[in-house]
């Protein structure tokens, strides 16, 4: 598949959030902030990328070759929370800067099941090396982008006359849902 | 007595997550499953029920080893005891009912991040004996099966015109599409929640009046 | 700092909003007369059930809301006008009403109501329509002036049907109600901007955009611009003043988003007409463009009436 052409699905036609529902957790909690959720999407950016690159190695070259693909949901749970935490460390020694505006999303990425969803469904697409890697790094910005665009609109809700029952996660998830409706438009052009 | 204390204890226990605490309508966790897999009520049940199982277990299982793991790397380790159990259902379900392990695919392996299960483990059963975990464990799931099902049963009513593939609807109804994809996943949850929370509310409202 | 940039209106008198949406109405005269002298007495059905349950659907929420009524500002006469206009005459009345009440408590009521909406109610309306009922929405005929003639089941020009330029231009060609004569919407266009209800740089920048993109990509520009909702779109939705950015650059690009959005659904998506997504996808982005291009100090920036 084009290169291009498989980005764009990523990223718009097959959005992690409004297509997948993979990451909502973290989509509808900590999205009430631009700043704090471009943040998120940047460490979320990061882990996924290297969590796809080390899932696939380990899938290639440790449970493929022992017949251990029962292991796999374990197996990748462990890598990345490995994972996880190898990359705080190392952003804490290398680059205080990036690690104190990640730092506290970082933990939270063990359980944002976009990364494990990702991990297996490289797998389950059977993607190279490459495409395994792209996936993660192209899925994750598209989780940005949608994080982002919904903290835009929850900052303009906030001055907003929400009726009572609706304020919080209900009206979080109604504007998920018209947002979600919108990306609709770019269905068919992958 | 205290045999009957002990009971009534367990009984709250158990209801605690079906009603007060339940994990989709008043806590708002496990997000991604509930709006992933509840196009049907079938998906939802099947979801759900799995989602229970491997929260019973792990329940009883953490609680059992609360006093060996060690405090600092207790988060790994109820991830390995929970990603362990979801893999004994993906097999079970894998082996007995494919169709169910088809529809639900992805989100199956997905149950070890599901945050209901891990904050259960953290809440919970590492602070609680056997017994009463796996009540909360029980309770909690029962709850989340509960509450799918019936976002799963609402949602393929109005986008389907069925419930639990049989017909419900009338045969000149042409059920709303967008009620089954993923806008109307959303949508529906978040409606569902505001009529659950105007409901609570004007409860509390009648019962502060009394 | 984070200063909530939530678009206008701020404060503002019922009195003013209920001038500004009566602007709107008569402005959309043109288009609906163009709509029931093509298509009938299907069309005038269509607006009156689109009009009447937006209304009733506004007021009955506001009552139960115990909100203070306010359904004769005519925001939701003109929110049930625009959805009936952007619509297929062949609509049922219960996908019509369905339509209008989605938009009205959905879309704008729960999100705080007039001012409050991020998307436009109407548009997202007709998103929602789409996406239940297809077959239903893209039920077009053909146009017939004569009231008792048959209805011809017809394609419109962008899902291959054959029209000529002055067809395009008149509307004689098979569509939603309020949609294609781009005569009458040009008609209101004008009687918008001589009101001051609108400025003219989005509708134009929209429109210039899409041309431009269109013959970049090889595509007839002249079809692409008088075919569709585009015009439409263009002049009556994206100029909606509470899901379009407030100040000029933003809005430029923000229109210039709406035009090449348009014509890449059109090329490259799945859907035959693009506008409606165009126009929702940049209402989401309008809170972002309003962020990064900060306000100019008030008073200095081009009038630009609140609504």
């Amino acid at each position: 598949m084009n290169i291009f052409l498989f980005m764009i699905s990523c990223i718009l036609t097959n959005n992690f959030i409004f297509s997948k529902f993979l990451g909502c957790c973290p989509f509808l909690g900590v999205s009430s902030k631009v700043s704090t959720a471009a943040s998120m999407g940047l460490a979320v950016t990061f882990v996924m990328t290297i969590a796809s690159f080390f899932a696939y190695m380990v899938d290639q070259w440790l449970l493929v070759p022992f017949g251990l693909d029962y292991m796999r949901t374990i197996a990748f749970i462990l890598v990345i929370a490995a994972l996880v935490q190898f990359v705080e460390m190392f952003l804490k020694k290398s680059s205080p800067g990036i690690y104190s505006a990640l730092g506290i999303y970082l933990p939270l990425i063990t359980t944002n099941c976009a990364v494990l969803g990702v991990a297996t469904l490289n797998v389950t697409a059977e993607y190279n090396m490459l495409y395994s890697v792209m996936n993660g790094f192209f899925s994750a910005l598209g989780f940005m982008l949608a994080i982002v665009l919904m903290a835009g609109v929850r900052e303009r809700l906030e001055s907003s006359k929400i009726p009572q029952c609706m304020k919080g996660f209900p009206i979080s998830l109604v504007t998920a849902g018209l947002m979600a409706m919108a990306f609709m438009g770019f269905s068919g052009m992958v | 007595m205290q045999e009957g204390n002990r009971i009534s204890n367990l009984k709250k226990v158990f209801t605690n997550g079906i009603l007060n605490e339940n994990p989709t309508f008043r806590l708002v966790l496990g997000t991604c499953p509930t709006l992933a897999v509840t196009t049907s009520a079938i998906n939802g049940l099947g979801m759900g029920l799995a989602a229970t199982f491997v929260l019973l277990c792990s329940n009883i299982v953490i609680s059992m080893l609360r006093k060996f793991i060690p405090d600092k790397v207790r988060i790994p380790a109820f991830i390995v005891i929970i990603a362990t159990f979801v893999t004994v259902v993906q097999l079970l379900l894998q082996a007995y009912i494919p169709s169910l392990y088809d529809s639900l695919g992805l989100f199956i392996p997905l149950i070890v991040v599901n945050c209901i299960i891990l904050a259960r483990a953290e809440a919970f059963a590492s602070k609680n004996p056997v017994v009463a975990s796996g009540v909360d464990g029980l309770g909690m799931g029962l709850g989340f099966t509960l509450a799918l099902t019936l976002i799963g049963a609402i949602r393929e009513l109005i986008g389907s015109g069925t419930i639990f593939n049989m017909q419900v609807m009338g045969a000149g109804y042409e059920p709303m599409l967008i009620i089954v994809m993923a806008s109307g996943g959303f949508l529906s949850y978040g409606l569902l929640l505001g009529i659950i929370n105007a409901l609570t509310n004007r409860k509390q409202q009648q019962k502060e009046a009394e | 700092m984070s200063l909530i940039t939530s678009t206008a209106p701020h404060i503002r008198s019922r009195l003013n909003t209920q001038k500004i949406m009566l602007n709107v109405i008569i402005s959309l005269l043109p288009c609906a007369l163009a709509g029931i002298f093509y298509f009938g007495y299907r069309a005038a059905i269509v607006m009156a059930v689109a009009m009447v349950s937006a209304v009733a659907a506004e007021f009955i929420w506001q009552k139960l809301a115990k909100k203070p009524v306010k359904v004769n500002d005519c925001s939701a006469a003109v929110t049930g006008l625009l959805l009936a206009l952007c619509i297929t005459p062949t609509a049922p009345w219960w996908m019509v009403m369905i339509g209008s009440v989605f938009a009205i408590i959905i879309v704008k009521q729960l999100f705080g109501g007039i001012g409050d909406n991020f998307l436009n109610p109407a548009l997202a309306a007709r998103a929602v329509l789409l996406a239940s009922w297809p077959a239903r929405m893209t039920a077009h005929i053909a146009v017939t002036t004569f009231p008792g003639v048959d209805v011809v089941a017809s394609a419109t020009p962008l899902a291959g049907g054959e029209a000529s330029m002055l067809q395009l231009l008149f509307g004689q060609v098979p569509g939603a109600i309020g949609e294609t004569c781009k005569i009458a919407i040009l008609i209101g266009f004008v009687y918008l901007l001589i009101t001051k209800t609108i400025t003219f740089e989005v509708p134009v920048v929209t429109m210039l955009s899409a041309f431009v993109l269109s013959w970049a990509l090889g595509m007839n520009p002249v079809t692409t611009v008088l075919s569709g909702g585009l015009l439409f779109g263009a002049v009556y939705m994206a100029t909606d003043y509470t899901t379009s950015p407030m100040n000029r650059w933003p809005r430029v690009i923000y229109a210039a988003g709406i035009g090449c959005m348009t014509v890449l659904i059109r090329k490259f998506g799945a859907y035959p007409e693009g506008v409606t997504y165009a126009i929702l996808l940049m209402n989401i982005l309008t809170p972002l463009l309003d962020r990064m291009l900060p306000n100019r100090v008030y008073g200095h920036s081009r009038k630009k009436e609140a609504k």
